[in-house]
């Protein structure tokens, strides 16, 4: 199974402007103070082993969107945020022509979660089918409205792809093209569901859009439960702690350091920081996952947990 | 958990031991809500001694920014000093050096609290 991330970004996309770009640059070349480079391919190699990433990278800006690849012609994705449009050319470069049958996993309908879908390439594909899965009664409506005039020029109804909702039942587990499905009910202003994915042996968990109330001992096992073993969990980890507890509770996301505990409870091997606010720089972001992997090493018993932050263009194969 | 107070002046200052987790969050929460009522009913600064804690998780965590905000809302005053390095690092990392005075000893905190206070103290 191999997971890709098309959008790691929560509530709103955000791009680098143009004195980022050359802030990062200026602060390469100084740590670069010195060096020559024979060729391109030499200060590729330098800019990728001795450089940190908020320097020679960015965590990227796309609304959630995250690929499963679990092996057979069927996609499978979570949530159609900005990301679905580079997954949508992704797929139709892929498919070569070929009408593509594409699953996808609604978290929720917030506008963050669904605003991609409008300009994913594969839907105005005729013979293409499209099986969106949710547990919200008005998914439908959701993805029909932002498609209405004023909103947008095209209507859903003019899409060539042939669309069907599913609704699934939380914590019900189901087979889907050959892919055990589990949902799971999330905390969040008019709720969420995460999924649970098992394929071959081989376990990834999306949680997005999640709070977690921390005294309550029942909420956190029920979501042991859910991560138990799992080889990846992609999880909500939008603040740091303090601020997730404090001035931002009740708005319905979590934190790293929640993230770190509810995977070691699950036992499970790779927790991924994901849905990442959109106030933060690559720097503020690389600061809250060394946080988590140091809490992580603080407080681990028998079981080490891999920590590692989202990005776009990231892959993780299990 | 062990929880013993001592008074000096204008300050309580609460010892606190043992591991602040989701297992003693549940008795440790009121236990400290009553210590919160009587330092602001005495007008007294509360210090947390977390010398003798050796272990605090996020449910922990919140148990203090409850009392926080109850000592708040009483308009008065709490701090925090004596941690072990892991819990000083944890309360760093999750970013509640920023919400809480922090201090490195009891004396210090005292200080900040009154002269009378740290004059009082024998440690």
């Amino acid at each position: 199974m191999r997971v890709r991330f098309w959008g790691t970004r929560g509530s709103i996309g955000v791009s680098l402007t143009a004195n980022d770009i050359r802030d990062k640059l200026a602060q390469a070349l100084v740590q670069a103070s010195g060096k020559t480079f024979a060729s391109f391919e030499e200060a590729h190699a330098y800019a990728t082993a001795e450089l940190d990433f908020a320097t020679t990278h960015t965590f990227g800006g796309h609304t959630p969107c995250v690929e499963l690849e679990p092996g057979g012609d069927e996609y499978f994705v979570c949530d159609m945020g900005s990301g679905a449009r580079p997954f949508g050319v992704h797929v139709l470069a892929k498919q070569a022509k070929k009408p593509a049958t594409v699953n996808i996993f609604q978290s929720h309908v917030h506008w963050d979660h669904i605003m991609g879908f409008p300009f994913f390439g594969p839907s105005y594909v005729p013979g293409t089918k499209i099986r969106i899965h949710g547990c919200h009664e008005p998914l439908e409506q959701a993805f029909r409205l932002q498609q209405a005039a004023p909103c947008f020029p095209v209507e859903f109804d003019q899409l060539m792809a042939s669309i069907e909702f599913v609704t699934l039942v939380p914590g019900q587990a189901y087979e889907i093209s050959g892919v055990k499905v589990t949902p799971h009910l999330q905390l969040h202003s008019g709720d969420s569901y995460g999924y649970r994915f098992e394929k071959d042996g081989k376990i990834v968990v999306y949680t997005t859009d999640s709070e977690h109330k921390l005294e309550n001992r029942q909420e956190a096992e029920s979501f042991a439960n859910f991560f138990r073993n799992a080889d990846v969990v992609i999880f909500d980890a939008m603040y740091a702690l303090a601020d997730a507890i404090s001035v931002k509770a009740d708005w319905g996301h979590s934190s790293n350091i929640v993230g770190v505990e509810l995977c070691q409870m699950a036992r499970a091997k790779h927790l991924v920081l994901f849905h990442h606010e959109p106030a933060n720089d690559d720097e503020t972001l690389s600061g809250l996952l060394k946080e988590a992997q140091r809490f992580e090493e603080l407080t681990r018993g028998d079981h080490a947990l891999e920590v590692s932050a989202a990005y776009d263009g990231m892959e993780i194969d299990l | 958990m062990d929880v013993h107070d001592r008074r000096y002046a204008n300050a309580m200052v609460l010892q606190v031991g043992g591991r602040l987790d989701q297992e003693t969050c549940d008795g440790f929460r009121p236990q400290l809500a009553g210590y919160v009522d009587r330092a602001a009913r005495d007008q007294c600064a509360l210090v947390l001694d977390f010398g003798g804690l050796e272990y605090v998780s996020s449910a922990g965590l919140r148990c203090l920014l409850v009392a926080s905000r109850q000592m708040k809302a009483a308009k008065g005053r709490i701090l925090v000093a004596g941690m072990q390095p892991m819990v000083a690092e944890i309360f760093a990392i999750s970013h509640f050096d920023m919400l809480f005075e922090v201090s490195p000893t009891v004396r210090e905190a005292l200080s900040a609290v009154s002269a009378e206070a740290a004059a009082a103290y024998p440690g």
